[in-house]
């Protein structure tokens, strides 16, 4: 499975979801596809794409929100993990994009190239729903499945080590993190308004 | 008993709710043990357990950013832990990230394995540019507070506040 057709399959899901990514490909692909407000890419940081989801989950439950995470930062905050599952947002969905290797850094293998199973951790570190998908129809189903469920998922797509040919994209770290900011004040307005 | 003050604990306590603080993570040490279990009692706050301390600056910008004033609880070995993330995260992105330190390892520390740390937290945050303030005396506790809050926003970086022995231990 190739994380852009990934990617792709699930894109028209992400309109009204707060979607939070780590750097390297899956922020450059995913903007490949299309830019929204509601979409942050977390450009550095490494590992705590999913510790913002946390926060932004905590902070708005009325929200959703999707966080799009790597093999490479997973490892880098297994202990997050732990206090994920602690918390238990049930308007997360943690995505782990996991091609076993640190892709944009020159491909080197990470440890789930050798055995470690990132959804066996998150089930031990107490994550009440996990997966592992292979293929393009598990990963559309077992997304809309954990959209569903109203629990915390965290969910490890197994895909190829490609990427694209750059990372840099003519959104500007700072522009993307202040319209993303407006876009959560306007939903919060929406809401109040109601 | 211990000998951390309960009641300049709820001095910083209440000046942090003062200043519209709803979400703190924090990772346990001595001197913060009362300052925790008050945000554990508080009802109106959010209290976020860490593993690690660094995942209190990505917990805080996800807050931030979805409009809740948070606050990082931590011990100063617990900032050393956490500046790839301050940098690469809260200055990178422009984050008001408000961090309480405890300033372990200052004249009067008895615990040997605390006194490294001390040495060396004000020459890091002049360091990372990072305005900080000594929180020493339970009378300036608020009105300090509520400045290195508006500091925080109006230039929306991290912004520090040491919290001393003076302030935290009755010996």
């Amino acid at each position: 499975m190739l994380r852009l057709d990934a990617l792709k399959s699930i894109y028209s899901r992400l309109e009204n979801r707060v979607v939070v990514t780590i750097m390297g490909a899956v922020a450059a692909e995913l903007q490949s596809i299309g830019h929204r407000s509601n979409f942050f890419y977390l450009q550095h940081a490494m590992g705590l794409a999913s510790s913002m989801g946390l926060g932004i989950a905590l902070a708005r439950p009325d929200s959703q929100v999707v966080v799009f995470d790597g093999d490479g930062s997973v490892l880098m905050n297994l202990g997050g993990l732990t206090t994920l599952a602690r918390y238990r947002p049930r308007n997360l969905v943690h995505v782990i994009f996991d091609n076993e290797s640190l892709l944009s850094v020159g491909g080197f293998p990470t440890a789930t190239s050798t055995g470690s199973d990132l959804a066996a951790i998150a089930a031990a570190a107490g994550i009440p729903r996990t997966a592992t998908v292979r293929t393009l129809d598990a990963f559309t189903k077992s997304f809309d499945e954990a959209l569903g469920a109203g629990d915390l998922t965290t969910m490890v797509a197994k895909v190829e080590a490609v990427g694209p040919s750059g990372y840099v994209t003519d959104l500007s770290l700072l522009e993307n993190r202040f319209q993303f900011q407006r876009y959560l004040a306007s939903t919060r307005e929406a809401k109040v308004d109601k | 008993m211990s000998p951390v003050s309960t009641a300049n604990s709820r001095v910083v306590y209440d000046a942090l709710k003062a200043s519209g603080i709803r979400l703190m993570s924090a990772l346990p040490e001595t001197w913060l043990v009362h300052l925790i279990r008050m945000a554990e009692d508080d009802p109106d706050m959010v209290l976020v357990r860490l593993a690690k301390e660094e995942e209190g600056v990505g917990i805080s910008a996800g807050a931030h950013l979805a409009g809740m004033r948070s606050a990082m609880l931590m011990q100063n070995h617990g900032f050393l832990a956490s500046i790839n993330p301050i940098v690469s995260g809260a200055q990178l992105y422009r984050i008001p990230l408000l961090m309480l330190i405890s300033h372990r390892g200052e004249f009067g520390e008895r615990d040997p394995w605390q006194t490294e740390g001390g040495g060396v937290t004000e020459d890091l945050l002049h360091t990372l540019w990072i305005p900080f303030g000594l929180l020493d005396d339970p009378q300036h506790v608020a009105h300090r507070i509520a400045k290195a809050q508006t500091l925080a926003y109006s230039s929306n970086k991290p912004v520090a506040l040491l919290l001393c022995r003076d302030l935290m231990w009755e010996d």
